[in-house]
């Protein structure tokens, strides 16, 4: 009796696995009508995409909002299409592109859906809304582009785009998911984490068409999304459109900065293009063509281009020379022009007079004094001492390295230091003949228009500035920008010092670029003119007004327009009249400036 | 340590492939419980459960190790040590483990945390093991029966404390070692007959068909046999008895907590309410049902995502499997079940002691006993009760506990050559 025991446990055992196949293979195999519940009901895991922050100026006038799209999704198990030609005429689009579209849906997952058309316009979607239920398999996903009411400051406010496969690498975080819109560039980019909100997710029941059937367990799983936030630009609306109505074909690049904050109230590169083109179904046609367009109108040049500083250096080598104490107001230099080229005016000059007059030669002799201060007997390694000590001061005047400003991919500019020279000449085999071109901001140094604007904040502050940003506040609230666009940067040199340079900036206007008198309105300026070896020189002025109170720092390039006190100079005085005055009285000025014919 | 402790060639390494097998599907099968194509994640990711799961079978092996390395002996001397240790542990569980829904199962600290009652388990079947293993030792007498019991009743009286009233069920399982060791026969005919009235009652409407039924039953026999006065009463008292306890069943069905009576209602009929105790059962018959044959392809089932099934990737992991892989791959892991029980039961028979058969015995019991009611539940063929799929599921306790309780015996059947024939 008990041997036989174990065999009825087997038995027992093999019973068991036999009633669970045979039921298995009665609800699996015999029975369809589970899997008619399941694709009737299946749950469907649908994102909440938030809307993104919008962009408003620094008057609160709309800059960016979104416009809400369609896209057409198929989910190819369940799709039948029927009459390819009179699909394709509904939906417009090409049988091939139909084929192209739905194979690629296919190789990605029979089960999910995939998007057919992607960004059908508001009178598309409803023309199509109705034969909807004529297709299975199909349904209408919204989400929505960024807009912009006026088309302007394309660089500034950046663009977004669908995520790369590189930024879903580095996402750790699992944020975003394939297909999701990030920001590619400008304020879009910089302030992504504040204008993307916070995704929510719905789980629905929905059966083989798509139809919802209510949300799954009365929505206990569901998460809401959470709108991004909205941002205050520091540009001012106005007189951004101004700039680039003056700057329309032409090159270059206008910084306008409110010198008591660093707030950028301007920011035009041109050549640009309409921000609206970059935006939906257009976006990747768009970006080819700009792309490929040799104008290069995606180069953002006022954070990106550089040039050397030229005769606008020479403030910042006055300003040097005062502190180390080298330079008095009353220190007089020969026009000596066997040391550098220069133009006639009265000779010899004191400091404002240099100042005035821009005179070459006499920066050549204090550069001289300011680099060879005989710490060291040795010459070589005096130059090497004074060099380096020189470069600490130029350095806190914001130049050499990235400002930081709110934007990517800013460019540093150079300010040369004595490594730079023992690679090329040899350690000890270079001294002050060697550099001398530093002295008027030639040779090997660089900066970018908006190290530039902030040189003019600068001498407005009478020696500080803020780093120069584009977000006033976020969600409304001043305190949420980033910190580092709080602090004050002091550029150690002496307020007092600062009063000659102005005075002298306010008297150049009248020797080097009377086109930029304003009657009634103070300006302090200084004309440029960066040396291109591929043609005609770059036209450079800096500015800010009204001298005693100043509103407005400025710097203006205008490339291959010659002297500074034509092109540049004009286009700065009519930005400063616009802010400051809120309209033009001098249309003339405009319309030479309007008609670019600088050259003659 | 001495070299007869180790017999890596005498190890049943059929029963060990199995293990690993079952150990690896549930793995993959765990990945497709969680897993959204939305948000890729590899299935080596340590914040989604496949990942923890990783970890969790990392660990099983290290004490497989310690397991196979230590001497069987350690196991059969201090077998009624480790069952004191683990009743004081279900003992104290209710006052210092950590509640969750109602039931406090586990104790830890932070997020190491084990359920005392998953490891009670092997604690039990070594102790049974152990004051069974007497040769005096006859289950067809009434004072060793109630021995037996005794021991196999402290836990199920502790586990009933925390409530889980699954896991306690899981040592009646018990119940098939003793048959094979000689509790007699007409216990599980009277034990059969009894669950056969009670489904009988609870799924047929009306009553008075049922009771129609035992009368004329017991009228037939009293007919077929000798008509004496004796007979024709015992019978007609067995047959009023039978009847009486029909009708008081669902008197009892209402005396019983809310939860477990729409558990067992659901049973009979899973529509009742289907968005609420039903949820589970339809979804999951519903996922498999939807399998068909081949399934869907891994990855490509759309009824068991999203995780927030609380069970689905422990005690309805069954339901990814069979929306995914179909009948066919129902079978291979039915098969898997099936193959490891036979060979675990063909193992136990060439035991040489007394000892190692009935702890292999034990072993078959609580693994047959979670295949079959873990299955049958995520099918509709039992009333939901939370027990996992044996190294199948997620989780580390459940995990952890099937490995020592299986990796013990095997442990025992590698040594059996150095044991002394004890076997009565």
């Amino acid at each position: 009796m008990k041997d036989q025991r174990p065999v009825v446990i087997l038995i027992f055992i093999f019973l068991v696995s036999i009633v669970l196949l045979t039921k298995l293979f009665m609800i699996q195999v015999l029975d369809d009508s589970f899997m008619k519940r399941a694709e009737r009901n299946a749950i469907q895991r649908i994102v909440d995409h938030p809307y993104r922050g919008l962009i408003y100026d620094r008057n609160g006038k709309l800059m960016v909002f979104n416009n809400p799209i369609f896209d057409l999704m198929v989910v190819p198990k369940e799709f039948k299409v029927g009459d390819t030609t009179r699909f394709c005429q509904l939906f417009k689009i090409s049988k091939e592109e139909l084929i192209e579209k739905y194979e690629a849906a296919k190789n990605y997952s029979r089960v999910k859906p995939s998007p057919l058309i992607k960004q059908i316009s508001t009178t598309d979607f409803a023309r199509i809304q109705d034969f909807l239920v004529d297709y299975p398999g199909l349904f209408i996903m919204t989400r929505s582009v960024r807009s912009y009411p006026t088309p302007t400051a394309a660089h500034a406010l950046g663009y977004i785009g669908e995520i790369s496969a590189g930024q879903l690498e580095k996402d750790t975080l699992k944020y975003y998911s394939q297909g999701d819109y990030v920001g590619l560039s400008g304020l879009e980019r910089y302030y992504e984490n504040e204008l993307r909100g916070k995704k929510g997710v719905k789980y629905k029941m929905v059966n083989v068409r798509g139809v919802d059937k209510g949300p799954f367990k009365d929505g206990e799983y569901d998460t809401a999304s959470v709108a991004g936030k909205n941002i205050t630009s520091t540009i001012d609306l106005e007189l951004q459109r101004y700039g680039e109505m003056l700057m329309n074909g032409k090159t270059g690049s206008v910084v306008a900065i409110e010198p008591k904050t660093g707030e950028i109230l301007a920011m035009i590169s041109a050549p640009f293009y309409d921000p609206n083109e970059l935006t939906g179904a257009e976006f990747s046609k768009t970006y080819r063509r700009l792309n490929n367009d040799k104008s290069k109108p995606l180069f953002n040049r006022p954070i990106m281009a550089m040039y050397p500083p030229g005769s606008i250096f020479k403030i910042v080598q006055s300003l040097i020379g005062l502190q180390e104490g080298i330079l008095t107001p009353n220190s007089t230099f020969a026009c000596n022009r066997s040391l550098v080229a220069c133009h006639n005016h009265p000779n010899p000059v004191n400091l404002f007079g240099a100042i005035r007059n821009s005179c070459n030669p006499y920066y050549h002799q204090a550069f001289r004094q300011i680099i060879n201060q005989e710490v060291s007997t040795n010459t070589f390694k005096d130059t090497e001492i004074g060099l380096n000590a020189w470069r600490e001061h130029v350095i806190k005047f914001g130049l050499g390295s990235p400002l930081g400003l709110d934007m990517m991919g800013e460019k540093g500019g150079d300010i040369p230091s004595s490594k730079l020279y023992d690679r090329v000449y040899g350690p000890g085999r270079w001294k002050y003949s060697t550099i001398y071109s530093l002295s008027i901001g030639q040779g090997e140094m660089q900066v970018t228009p908006l190290q530039m604007a902030n040189l003019a904040a600068i001498f407005a502050n009478k020696g500080y500035y803020y780093t120069p940003h584009l977000v006033k506040a976020v969600d409304g609230d001043p305190t949420l920008i980033p910190g580092k666009f709080q602090i004050k940067h002091d550029v150690g040199i002496d307020a007092h010092h600062f009063d000659l340079i102005q005075d002298a900036m306010a008297e150049a206007l009248y020797g080097t670029a009377n086109r930029a008198v304003i009657k009634d309105l103070v300006i302090a300026g200084k004309t440029g003119t960066a040396q291109n070896p591929h043609g005609e020189d770059h036209s450079v002025f800096i500015a800010f007004a009204p001298k005693d109170d100043p509103k407005i720092a400025i710097a203006v390039y205008v490339e291959n327009a010659g002297w500074g006190g034509r092109a540049a100079a004009s286009t700065a005085s009519l930005m400063i009249e616009k802010y400051i005055k809120g309209q033009i009285t001098r249309p003339e000025l405009e319309q030479y400036v309007l008609a670019g014919n600088f050259i003659y | 340590m001495r070299e007869s402790d180790i017999h890596i060639n005498r190890v049943d390494w059929i029963a060990v492939s199995i293990y690993f097998a079952l150990v690896i599907i549930g793995w993959f099968n765990i990945y497709a419980a969680v897993y959204d194509s939305q948000v890729e994640k590899s299935i080596f990711d340590f914040s989604i459960n496949s990942g923890k799961q990783l970890v969790w079978i990392g660990t099983a092996i290290a004490l497989i190790t310690i397991i196979m390395v230590a001497d069987y002996r350690f196991f059969e001397n201090l077998s009624l040590v480790i069952y004191v240790i683990f009743m004081l542990l279900l003992v104290v569980t209710p006052f210092v483990g950590k509640e969750v829904n109602g039931q406090t199962l586990s104790i830890g600290f932070g997020d190491f945390r084990i359920q005392p009652g998953e490891f009670a388990k092997f604690a039990t079947a070594l102790a049974l093991a152990k004051v069974m293993e007497r040769p005096t030792f006859d289950l067809s007498k009434k004072n060793y029966q109630i021995i037996a019991f005794g021991v196999l009743l402290i836990p199920i009286a502790l586990i009933l404390l925390q409530p889980d009233t699954g896991t306690a069920m899981v040592y009646f399982s018990f119940l098939l070692m003793f048959y094979r060791e000689g509790l007699p026969q007409w216990y599980y005919i009277l034990g059969f007959g009894f669950v056969a009235i009670t489904l009988l009652a609870l799924g047929v409407d009306n009553n008075l068909y049922l009771a129609l039924a035992v009368a004329i039953f017991a009228g037939i026999l009293i007919f077929l046999g000798k008509r004496t006065w004796q007979r024709i009463l015992a019978f007609s008292l067995i047959g009023i008895g039978i009847i009486a306890y029909i009708y008081s069943i669902d008197f009892v069905v209402a005396k019983l907590p809310p939860h477990q009576q729409n558990r067992i209602m659901v049973l009979f009929n899973p529509d009742i309410d289907p968005l609420g105790v039903g949820w589970n059962v339809t979804q999951s018959k519903i996922a498999i049902g939807s399998g068909g044959l081949l399934g869907k392809g891994y990855l490509e089932g759309t009824q068991t995502k999203f995780d927030f099934v609380p069970e689905q990737h422990t005690d309805f992991i069954f339901c990814t499997l069979g929306e995914e892989f179909g009948w066919i791959g129902s079978l291979v892991v039915i098969g898997l079940f099936a193959g490891l029980l036979y060979r675990l039961v063909i193992m136990a028979e060439r035991q040489k002691t007394r000892f190692s058969r009935i702890y292999g015995y034990g072993v078959v019991s609580i693994l047959l006993f979670h295949f079959m009611i873990n299955i049958a539940m995520t099918i509709g063929l039992f009333p939901v009760v939370g027990i996992p799929l044996p190294f199948f599921s997620y989780g580390g306790s459940s995990l952890w506990s099937f490995t020592v309780l299986l990796f013990i015996f095997i442990k025992f059947d590698s040594s059996r050559a150095t044991q002394l024939g004890r076997i009565s």
